[in-house]
C-alpha cells in the first residue's frame, strides 16, 4: 500500500515540485520571492533549502525578463519552472509567452522546443480587486502551442503538475487560489502523474451536462446538490485541461443528456465556454434538447466590492440548470 | 528654509494624516471590518509629503500599490478614500476599485496601481501631454525599488530623457520588494545610478527627512517645469509595517526595523526639527493631531454608513455609453 497524506492544494503542489526536482536535475524553480521566502502562497517553501539557491532562486520583479530568460534556459537544456505571483501579473510577459514560447517549436521546424512550465495562481473570491482576481485561461488557450491546465483539488493538482512537467510542451498551469487551502484530500505521497487532455467525470447524471474547472467546480458541486434536492440529475465534468481539451468526453456526455451548461469566472464574450458550446453543438447537434448555456462572469473588469455578484454562485448556476432542463 | 509657518503646519498635517490614516486602516482590517489587500505607507510619509508640497492641481501623480500616502499628499479627499476602501458608492471610484485603484481626476491623481511598474510610463505620457498642451504642469511617478527592475521603467526613462519631458521619477527605495531584499536582486547600490544610462539627472534624498526630500524634489520639479528635463530622485526610506496588512515579517530582522522606527521616524524627525528651530509651537502640532483624528473618525463613520454600489454598477463604466 502506497503511503498517503492529508494535503491541501498548496502542499500537494509543493510535494509535486519536490518530487520533480528530485528526479530531474535540470529542473530549476524561479520567480519573485520563491526562494528564501518560499513564495507568497508558500508553494515553493523548503525547496531552496533542499535543492540550493542555484536551482531555486529569487528573481527581480520583472515578468517579461523572467519568462524570456526561462525560455532561454529551456533552449539551453534546463527545465525551468516559473512562478508568476498572480496570473494578473503575467501580462508584462505576454509577448514572450505568445510570440516566443508558444511558437518556438513551430518556427524552428521542431529544432527547438523549450520546456517551460509557468505556474500562476488565478481567479477571484478573495476580495483581491481588479488585479488579483482575473481568469486569463482563454487568452492562452487562443495561442496554439501552449497547453493550459487547471486543477480543481489536491489530487489533481499534484498529478496534473507532474504530468505537465513530464510533457514536452510549454504549459500555463493555472492554480485556483481561492481553494488553495480549503480544498483538502487524502492523496498518495509517492510520485504519480495524471494524463493531460483528459476531462474528469466527477458525477454521473442524466438530465444535463455541467462543465467547469478550478474553483468553479466546487461551486458547481453545490449547485448539483441543490438541483438534486429539486429532483434533477446533473452530470458534472471537470475539464482540467483547457488546451488542448477533451471534446470527446463532453460530446459523449451531451449525446446522452442532450443539454450542457458551462461555468467559468472569466467574462462571457470569447471566454472558453464559447469554444466549448461551439464545438459541442457541432458534434452533438442531433441530440440537443435545449440551447447550450454559459454561466460566467460579466463582460466587465473584475469588480472589487461587487465580486459576489460577479462570480457565478450556486444559486445562479442552479437557475441556469433548471431553465435549461425545463426548456 | 523657504517654508512659511502655514506651509510647515500644512506639511505636518499631511504627514500626520498619512500616518493616522494608515494606522486606522490597519486597525480596521485587523478587526475584520475592512477587506481587500492593503499596503501601508507608514514610515515613508516624508517622501510623498516632501514631493507633493510642490505640486498643484495641474500636476499629475502616478502612484503604486502602496498609494494612500501619495493620494493624501496630492489632496484627494480622505472621506472619499475611506469610502473607496470600504467599497462604498461614495468612494473615489464609486467603490469599484478599492485600495489599489484610488484615482481622482480633480486632483491630477492618475491612480494607485496594482501592477508594479505600470504607473511609470503613464506619468511619462501625462508629462508629454502637459508639454504639448503647454499647461506648465509636471508629472511625478512614484514607485518602489522593485519596480525599477521592470522594462517599463527603463523604457520610460529613455523616452523622457530623449524628449526632455517634464517628469520626475521618485523611487521609494525601502530596501525590499515584497519579501526579497533589494540587494538580492539589484547589483547597484543606489538606484539613482540607473539614470546614467539615459543621460538623466539623478539625486539621492534621505526619504526619512521631509526637508531633504522637499529641497531635492523642489529642484527636480523646478527644472522639469522650466523645460530642463526629467530627474530620477531616489528617496532612501523604510516601510515600518509589513508588505501588506497581515504580513508576519519573517524575512527581516526585528533589530533592523526597530532601529529605523526608533531613530528615523519621519514624523518625530520633522517635529524635532521645527520645534528646535522654533518655527512652530508644540501646541500647534498637537492641535493638528487632534483634528486629524476627528476627521478620520468621521470619515470612518460616514463610510460605514454609506451604501455599497448598486447592482447596476456592475455593468457601468465599461464603455462610454455606460452599459456593457
Ligand atoms: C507586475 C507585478 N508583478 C508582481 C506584483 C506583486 N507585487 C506587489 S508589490 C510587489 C513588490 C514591490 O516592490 P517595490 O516596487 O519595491 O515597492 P514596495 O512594495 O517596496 O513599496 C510585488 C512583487 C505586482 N503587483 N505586479
Ligand atoms: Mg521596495
Amino acid at each position: 500500500m502506497a503511503e498517503t497524506g492529508s494535503l491541501n492544494m498548496i502542499q500537494a503542489l509543493g510535494n509535486a515540485l519536490d518530487h520533480y526536482m528530485e528526479r530531474d536535475e535540470m529542473a530549476v524553480v524561479l520567480g519573485e520571492d520563491v526562494g528564501a521566502f518560499g513564495g507568497v502562497f508558500r508553494v515553493t517553501a523548503g525547496l531552496q533549502e533542499k535543492y540550493g539557491a542555484e536551482r531555486v532562486f529569487d528573481t527581480p520583479l520583472a515578468e517579461a525578463g523572467i519568462v524570456g530568460m526561462a525560455i532561454g534556459m529551456g533552449l539551453g537544456g534546463l527545465r525551468p519552472i516559473v512562478e508568476i505571483q498572480f496570473a494578473d501579473f503575467i501580462f508584462p510577459a505576454f509577448d514572450q509567452i505568445v510570440n516566443e514560447l508558444a511558437k518556438y517549436r513551430y518556427r524552428s521546424g521542431g529544432q527547438y522546443a523549450p520546456r517551460v512550465l509557468i505556474r500562476t495562481p488565478y481567479g477571484g473570491g478573495i476580495r483581491g480587486g481588479h488585479y488579483h482576481s482575473q481568469s486569463p485561461e482563454a487568452y492562452f488557450a487562443h495561442t496554439p502551442g501552449l497547453r493550459v491546465v487547471v486543477p480543481s483539488g489536491p489530487y489533481e493538482a499534484k498529478g496534473l503538475l507532474l504530468g505537465a512537467l513530464e510533457c514536452a510542451d510549454p504549459v500555463i498551469f493555472l492554480e485556483p487560489k481561492r481553494i488553495y487551502r480549503s480544498a483538502k484530500g487524502e492523496i498518495p505521497l509517492d510520485y504519480y502523474t495524471l494524463p493531460l487532455e483528459r476531462a474528469r467525470l466527477v458525477k454521473k447524471g442524466e438530465d444535463i451536462t455541467l462543465v467547469a474547472w478550478g474553483a468553479m467546480l466546487h461551486t458547481c458541486q453545490e449547485a448539483v446538490a441543490l438541483a438534486e434536492g429539486e429532483g434533477y440529475d446533473v452530470e458534472l465534468i471537470d475539464l482540467q485541461s483547457i488546451a488542448p481539451y477533451d471534446l470527446h468526453t463532453l460530446v459523449r456526455s451531451v449525446t446522452k443528456t442532450g443539454r450542457m451548461a458551462v461555468v467559468h469566472e472569466a467574462p462571457m464574450t470569447c471566454g472558453f465556454g464559447a469554444e466549448l458550446v461551439a464545438a459541442v453543438q457541432a458534434e452533438a447537434f442531433d441530440h440537443l434538447r435545449a440551447p447550450l448555456l454559459r454561466i460566467t462572469g460579466f463582460d466587465t473588469p473584475f469588480p472589487y466590492s461587487l465580486e459576489d455578484h460577479y462570480l457565478p454562485s450556486a444559486e445562479r448556476i442552479l437557475r441556469g440548470l433548471v431553465e435549461t432542463i425545463e426548456y | 528654509m523657504d517654508l512659511t509657518r502655514e506651509e510647515l503646519l500644512e506639511a505636518y498635517r499631511t504627514l500626520r494624516m498619512i500616518r493616522a490614516f494608515e494606522e486606522k486602516l490597519n486597525e480596521l482590517v485587523t478587526a475584520g471590518k475592512m477587506g481587500g489587500f492593503l499596503h501601508l505607507y507608514i514610515g515613508e510619509e516624508a517622501v510623498a509629503t516632501g514631493v507633493c508640497s510642490h505640486l498643484g492641481v495641474r500636476d499629475w501623480v502616478a502612484s503604486t500599490h502602496r498609494g494612500h500616502g501619495h493620494c493624501i499628499a496630492k489632496g484627494v479627499d480622505i472621506r472619499a478614500m475611506m469610502a473607496e476602501l470600504f467599497g462604498r458608492a461614495t468612494g473615489t471610484s464609486r467603490g469599484k476599485g478599492g485600495s489599489m485603484h484610488i484615482a481622482d481626476v480633480q486632483q491630477g491623481m492618475l491612480g494607485a496601481n496594482g501592477i508594479v511598474g505600470a504607473g511609470i510610463p503613464l506619468a511619462t505620457g501625462a508629462a508629454l501631454s502637459a508639454k504639448l498642451k503647454g499647461t506648465g504642469g509636471v508629472a511625478v511617478a512614484f514607485f518602489g525599488d522593485g519596480a525599477t527592475n521592470q522594462g517599463q521603467f527603463h523604457e520610460s526613462l529613455n523616452m523622457a530623457a530623449n524628449w526632455k519631458l517634464p517628469v520626475v521619477y521618485v523611487v521609494e527605495n525601502n530596501g525590499y520588494g515584497e519579501f526579497t531584499p533589494t540587494d538580492f536582486v539589484v547589483p547597484v547600490k543606489d538606484i539613482a545610478t540607473r539614470a546614467g544610462s539615459y543621460a538623466m539627472r539623478s539625486e539621492i534624498a534621505d526619504g526619512m527627512d521631509f526637508f531633504d526630500v522637499y529641497e531635492k524634489a523642489g529642484e527636480a520639479i523646478r527644472r522639469a517645469r522650466a523645460g530642463e528635463g526629467p530627474t530620477l530622485l531616489e528617496c532612501k526610506t523604510y516601510r515600518f509595517a509589513g508588505h501588506f496588512v497581515g504580513d508576519p515579517l519573517a524575512y527581516r530582522a526585528k533589530e533592523e526595523a526597530e532601529d529605523w522606527i526608533q531613530n528615523r521616524d519621519p514624523l518625530a524627525r520633522f517635529e524635532g526639527q521645527v520645534l528646535e528651530a522654533a518655527l512652530v509651537e508644540a501646541d500647534d502640532l498637537r492641535r493638528i493631531d487632534h483634528d486629524v483624528e476627528e476627521e478620520l473618525a468621521a470619515a470612518v463613520v460616514d463610510a460605514e454608513a454609506a451604501p455599497p454600489p448598486g447592482l447596476e454598477e456592475l455593468l457601468t463604466d465599461v464603455y462610454a455609453r455606460g452599459e456593457s
